[in-house]
């Protein structure tokens, strides 16, 4: 039955549906997208913004040392907090999926996901109250005679900030390593030990592969939200823990440069996203043998 | 007689659940061994002790005269086909095939030399660059196969291979792993809840039930001489009959229900039976109809035919037959001069007395 006149009646309906969702995303995706994109390109002119079109923030952007130092910091800041936190949920993910019974696993994830019931917010400050000059850390280990003076490397910098972030955004990684374990095939294992192999070189021949796109999204589930992060940089980081996310913030609100700002942001965008791309061409090698 | 593997006393418990309640077997050099049963009955579990899978709670397992009691399943001269073919899904073809190598002392070019020989073994060759995933039921199984084979293990262990197959397939690949087998020599211990394939298959078989083993003979004795009810109603397709032994000795008078007295072989109750109720089992090919026109020189019971099953070369018939509580099976070649009966149709049924199997109880 061939469509006359136009549109048929289900290319109509399945317009009708997707205009909904459709105009959200334009109004709430794009909109703000295409202006922040625009503003990169204007420029600053005291009260007002000078609409004509220039690269001028970008150049000083990229010439300006201090942006392209909180950029750096920023990647590196987030790729520790990344390292640190699939490093530390990989055996986590291990030990539910391998050793906990299976009518007990649901539990156990239940269980980690339990540092969500209280805000983000929250959580950093607590935080604080345990890396402080007076926290609870430094005065547990000062009660037991561990050390004689407070530790001051943990709290107001960069390490106070991977710390904080690897805690905030370990399910996200647990989760995904879990998934990707609890696919594998426990017959693939015996198998590997039936052809010869102990279960060190099983884990490293056949779980660590199998379990390798759990550990790629992970990653970019914890890297790409924490480059953006400025909550955390903000309360804990102290002056040398500060990220771009920081700066932009401070180009927006108090120096009142938006178009500045936005180019920042832009650039941040563009780092993830070289990033991004990078791990996922990683992860499709991975799986092309699949 | 060349004994490879020695299973004495095996118990295994899982809790309270009692999987192998003493298994005593022997299996020699070089054999197409099939443990056979229903689901639940053990055969997996006995073939994971053997592979080094499971540790049996009691008893002492050993292989070509070595102890295997703490030897991982690493090092152990075994090598198995999983029921799920257990294929490395991040592996192609021929790495999977050449995964067990990795501490083999040839060299690279040799052992890719003996990956494609394996291939080539299995009819495979020139699949070695495929991924393995893409590859299908069978010939997923033959890359299971091959990376079992390249290790030459003394011994093979196959999971249930065939039962993911179609039919079709399944039927190809016996023959292609009976042939296999004789081309490598190496003794295989096949898993199956298919007695066919059993039969088709196996030099011997060990019929398990509920942890233990009920008979252990060639697949023929098997078939002609079940040593119990049990092993008779497992193994094809067998009529029971009432029945009483009214004297033993080298043939045993037995009066069975429906077709009257007769002397039965002392062979054909390999079970041993004594005086009094027993049950007489009557395979459906040694029964036959006699046609109009046909004479025989064999015992004739009158019957009344109650169902017809029509396979295309077989008939199968279920007869009526007076003092006979369920109708006997009987199955007919579809020969030329042989019209298929109708339901109803009173029809006269040829039986010997040295097919009967005599069974306790």
């Amino acid at each position: 039955m061939a469509t006359r006149g136009g549109l048929g009646q289900e290319a109509r309906r399945s317009i009708a549906l997707l205009a909904a969702p459709f105009s959200y995303a334009i109004l709430l995706l794009a909109m703000p997208l295409g202006a922040v994109v625009l503003f990169s390109f204007w420029t600053q002119d005291f009260l007002d913004i000078d609409t004509t079109f220039t690269l001028a923030n970008y150049e000083e952007a990229l010439s300006q040392p201090i942006y392209r130092m909180l950029l750096g910091r920023s990647l590196w800041i987030a790729g520790a907090v990344t390292l640190v936190t699939v490093v530390l949920a990989f055996p986590i993910a291990y030990f539910v999926s391998f050793y906990v019974a299976p009518s007990r696993k649901s539990l156990w994830l239940f269980l980690i996901t339990i540092p969500f019931w209280t805000s983000y917010l929250i959580r950093v400050f607590l935080w604080k109250v345990i890396l402080g000059f007076n926290g609870v850390l430094n005065t547990s280990l000062q009660g037991l005679g561990f050390i004689d003076e407070p530790l001051t490397f943990i709290l107001y910098n960069a390490n106070a900030v991977v710390i904080t972030l690897a805690h905030a955004f370990a399910p996200f990684a647990i989760l995904p390593i879990f998934v990707a374990l609890e696919r594998i095939d426990r017959s693939l294992l015996e198998a590997s030990q039936d052809l010869g192999e102990n279960k060190v070189t099983t884990f490293l021949r056949v779980t660590l592969p199998l379990a390798m796109p759990g550990v790629v999204a992970a990653t970019l589930i914890v890297f790409i939200p924490t480059i953006g992060d400025y909550v955390t940089p903000r309360l804990v980081g102290g002056p040398d823990g500060l990220m771009i996310a920081n700066m932009i913030q401070t180009q927006f609100l108090r120096l009142n440069n938006a178009p500045l700002g936005a180019t920042l942001a832009i650039l941040a965008m563009l780092s993830v996203t070289v990033i991004a791309l990078l791990f996922i061409w990683l992860n499709r090698k991975w799986l092309r043998t699949r | 007689m060349n004994e490879l593997i020695r299973l004495r006393g095996i118990h295994k418990f899982y809790g309270d659940f009692h999987a192998l309640k003493g298994i005593n077997l022997t299996i020699r050099k070089g054999e197409f061994f099939s443990l056979l049963g229903p689901s639940g009955c053990g055969k997996t579990t006995l073939l994971r002790t053997i592979a080094g899978f499971e540790d049996p709670t009691e008893g002492t397992l050993s292989i070509d005269g070595r102890d295997m009691r703490r030897v991982p399943a690493n090092e152990r001269p075994t090598n198995m086909v999983f029921q799920s073919y257990a294929i490395f899904p991040h592996l192609s073809v021929a790495e999977n095939v050449g995964f067990g190598l990795r501490k083999d002392p040839r060299s690279k070019d040799e052992k890719t030399r003996a990956v494609g020989r394996a291939l080539e073994m299995v009819g495979l060759a020139g699949y070695g660059t495929r991924r393995a995933t893409a590859l299908s039921g069978g010939q997923r199984q033959r890359v299971a196969l091959a990376r079992a084979l390249i290790l030459e293990p003394k011994v093979l262990l196959l999971d249930e291979p065939l039962s993911a197959l179609d039919k079709k397939m399944r039927e190809q690949m016996q023959v292609e792993l009976i042939r296999l087998q004789r081309h490598v020599g190496i003794t295989f211990i096949l898993v199956t809840h298919d007695q066919e394939e059993a039969l088709v298959m196996s030099d011997r078989i060990a019929v398990m039930f509920e942890g233990e083993i009920g008979q252990l003979a060639d697949p023929e004795t098997l078939y002609r001489r079940p040593v119990s009810k049990k092993v008779a109603s497992f193994i094809g397709m067998m009529n029971f009959l009432d029945g009483r032994v009214t004297a033993e000795g080298p043939s045993i008078a037995v009066e069975v229900a429906g077709l009257g007295r007769c002397e039965v072989p002392a062979e054909q109750a390999p079970g041993g039976i004594s005086a009094g109720a027993i049950t007489v089992g009557i395979r459906p090919e040694t029964l036959a109809i006699l046609y109009e026109g046909e004479t025989t020189d064999r015992r004739v019971v009158d019957g009344v035919v109650d169902e017809v099953v029509y396979y295309g070369d077989m008939t199968y018939y279920d007869v009526r037959v007076d003092g006979v509580e369920k109708p006997l099976t009987i199955s007919m070649k579809n020969l030329i001069g042989r019209p298929v009966l109708d339901v109803g149709a009173a029809t006269r049924v040829v039986w010997d007395a040295r097919s009967l199997v005599l069974l306790a109880g």
